[in-house]
């Protein structure tokens, strides 16, 4: 009995917070566009009973997800930011990597430091945040006075509304999220094993590639997933800082929900984009168990 | 060893040694971890260097491998002087205390890692790793990862990988620290075979006495950064330079007393130590007479001294010390044991006896009155 209601906690709350908002954003994805209060039919009427609910059943299509495949903007949208989380995913590592490795061989008695500074930006609300980077990296803004001052630029360097900013923003936004499994495969690591490897004649760089590398793959693969997944979706960071030419899903999505007032043809872009990530959100399950049985 | 007699390099004026530390001292910050230490190992030894943990043993066999550098002095290995040479090319090979064994790699690869970096060809690198797994008895745990495998054999594997690339000279810390009582017991000799084998040197890192007796041909004694005694497992043992050695090395009682030059007409010379108040006496007669007037100490291995119910004849070889005590304590230890006596003035005294009976018929037992007693010839006097 107490196992039954242990278990049933978590299932209550997938099954409340998961499965039935996404029963009804399908169900939508499923409606057609109306002027009406919700902006969606056919509404469900229970009132009008078993006959009712043929009806409703009835009424339900796939109109518009034939509709995203016949304007391209949805694909090239979702192409883009898939484009963009890969490439945002590659920088964080290539910045993330040696911050982890670099604290991970830091003096233990500075390493919670290290890591309180690393989790500190959480501290303030990241929208916050990501005006500040607008403030930073607009014309006027801290960075372009900076490098006039020191006479390295003359005019300002247009970065607000790029997608360069976009890239600036994911890379901050996520990088504690790729430093802190990294850092946690390799500040496990004997530091011996370097020597060892050293020992048996491979270089610095031998043993890095050959022993510390291998050794924090799963924190590697771990790190890129919760930068990838997150990303592929993301609206906040393109909104603000990206231009016009800046394609991401997320702020199509957004459009088409506001803008145009077509919960439709806004739900069916999410529920694709859910089928999308599903795909990497299963690879990092199973990355995360083979690195579960490693440990055992 | 057992060829100890035959194979003595460190007593040949002329055999050229294979490791130099010449004057060699390390400090970390204001500590001092090795102080101006000169010492040489031959090739085909099998040295160890033993001592209390902080007494610079393991940094003197990192400074070996290279992964510290002395602070002053030289360290040469076959006449080379190893200042700017990185571990990585060194003809040395360490097996470290954690086995440091790949974890991502199976028993094969991390015997071949050293192979491979050396550019080896794939059929010579399948010869050697076969031939390691062979003298270390794996082959059968070849394509296992070191989690797969038990403590004994995560060792060997240890061992296979760093003999892997037949280095001259491979360095062992606390090899065998991980291994239950029994498999370090065989382990020991295994060692000593593959020593033998190979005719590698051998430097072994150890803080367990009896470790460092049974593998090695020499044994140095190390106390705060420097080496109190070089010398044969048998002499450090019988012939402690220090009563530090002879109180680190095995069990031992210490009686401090004064010494005066022996003079009972006897003609056999020694001297005579005064150390308790109405307590005869002790003889040494195979002590220095230099030693006369100076304080002293006498060294007694506790299976040098004699226990009995009755005291043993005057004239006899024992009868001249013989003190008289009771029996606080007995140590059993299966084959051997310990009796703790204590004398008149409270000192105790360790005795050690064969129990060649069975314990049950064993005439001397608690609160006995007894006498311990020892030849003149069995103690070590030492200044001090």
């Amino acid at each position: 009995m107490q196992r039954i209601v242990l278990i049933a906690v978590p299932y209550f709350w997938l099954v409340a917070l998961f499965l039935v908002p996404f029963l009804i954003v399908l169900k939508i994805s499923l409606s057609d566009p109306a002027l009406a209060i919700p902006p969606y039919a056919p509404t469900l009427d229970l009132a009008a009973g078993w006959q009712g609910f043929l009806e409703f059943l009835r009424a339900l299509d796939l109109d518009n997800f034939v509709f995203l495949t016949e304007d391209d903007l949805y694909w090239k949208a979702y192409w883009s930011s898939l484009k963009i989380a890969f490439t945002a995913t590659f920088i964080t590592l290539l910045v993330g990597y040696p911050i982890a490795y670099a604290m991970a061989r830091s003096a233990p008695e500075w390493r919670p430091t290290l890591l309180m500074l690393v989790i500190l930006p959480f501290w303030t609300s990241f929208l916050i945040r990501v005006y500040a980077w607008m403030g930073i990296l607009s014309s006027e803004g801290v960075l372009n006075q900076a490098l006039m001052w020191l006479g390295l630029i003359s005019d300002p360097l247009t970065i607000l509304n790029t997608n360069i900013a976009v890239y600036i923003g994911i890379v901050y936004t996520y990088l504690p999220f790729m430093i802190l499994p990294i850092y946690s495969g390799l500040e496990r690591m004997d530091d011996s094993l370097i020597e060892a490897a050293e020992d048996l004649g491979a270089s610095k760089l031998g043993a890095f590639w050959l022993v510390t590398f291998p050794l924090s793959v799963q924190g590697v693969i771990a790190g890129c997933f919760l930068v990838f997944i997150p990303t592929i979706g993301e609206f906040v960071i393109p909104s603000l800082l990206g231009g016009s030419e800046t394609l991401m899903i997320g702020k199509v999505l957004w459009e088409e929900f506001f803008n145009n007032r077509d919960w439709p043809v806004a739900s069916a872009v999410a529920i694709i984009l859910l089928l999308i990530l599903v795909i990497p959100i299963i690879l990092f399950q199973r990355n995360e168990q083979k690195a579960r049985e490693a440990d055992q | 060893m057992v060829n100890s007699t035959s194979f003595a390099p460190w007593n040949d004026p002329h055999a050229k040694p294979l490791i130099q530390f010449k004057n060699v001292t390390k400090r970390f910050g204001a500590f001092v971890a090795i102080e101006d230490l000169t010492q040489d190992i031959f090739a085909q030894e099998f040295f160890a260097l033993l001592g209390p943990s902080g007494c610079g043993k393991t940094t003197m066999m990192r400074m070996l491998a290279g992964f510290e550098t002395p602070t002053q002095g030289q360290i040469l290995i076959d006449g080379q002087d190893m200042a700017n040479v990185p571990p990585n090319k060194r003809a040395v090979n360490m097996m470290f205390q954690s086995y440091a064994l790949f974890p991502h790699l199976s028993v094969w690869e991390n015997i071949a890692f050293g192979l491979k970096r050396d550019g080896k060809s794939k059929s010579e690198i399948e010869t050697r790793v076969a031939e390691m797994l062979r003298l270390t008895r794996l082959e059968k745990f070849k394509s296992r990862k070191p989690h797969q495998i038990s403590g004994g054999q995560r060792q060997r594997v240890a061992l296979a990988r760093s003999l892997a690339k037949g280095p001259k000279l491979l360095l062992l810390d606390e090899p065998l620290g991980a291994l239950d009582k029994k498999l370090r017991e065989e382990t020991q000799f295994e060692l000593m075979d593959i020593q033998e084998k190979t005719g590698t040197t051998f430097v072994i890192v150890t803080h367990d006495q009896e470790e460092a007796m049974t593998v090695a041909s020499r044994v140095a004694v190390m106390d705060e950064g420097r080496i109190v005694q070089v010398d044969t497992p048998d002499k450090i043992y019988e012939e402690p330079n220090s009563v530090y050695v002879a109180d680190f090395i095995g069990d031992v009682n210490l009686l401090r007393g004064q010494a005066t030059a022996r003079k009972d007409g006897s003609g056999d010379g020694g001297i005579s130590i005064a150390w308790a108040m109405e307590q005869p006496d002790l003889i040494a007669s195979n002590a220095d007479q230099a030693l006369t007037n100076k304080s002293v100490t006498l060294a007694l291995r506790p299976e040098k001294v004699a226990i009995s119910k009755e005291r043993p004849p005057e004239d006899g070889p024992s009868g001249i010390n013989a003190l008289e005590g009771t029996v606080i304590d007995i140590g059993y230890l299966g084959n051997l044991s310990t009796y703790h006596v204590q004398l008149a003035d409270g000192t105790m005294i360790k005795a050690q006896a064969t129990n060649t009976r069975r314990v049950a018929r064993r005439d001397i037992s608690w609160e006995d009155t007894v006498w311990v007693s020892f030849t003149t010839t069995a103690g070590v006097v030492l200044e001090g």
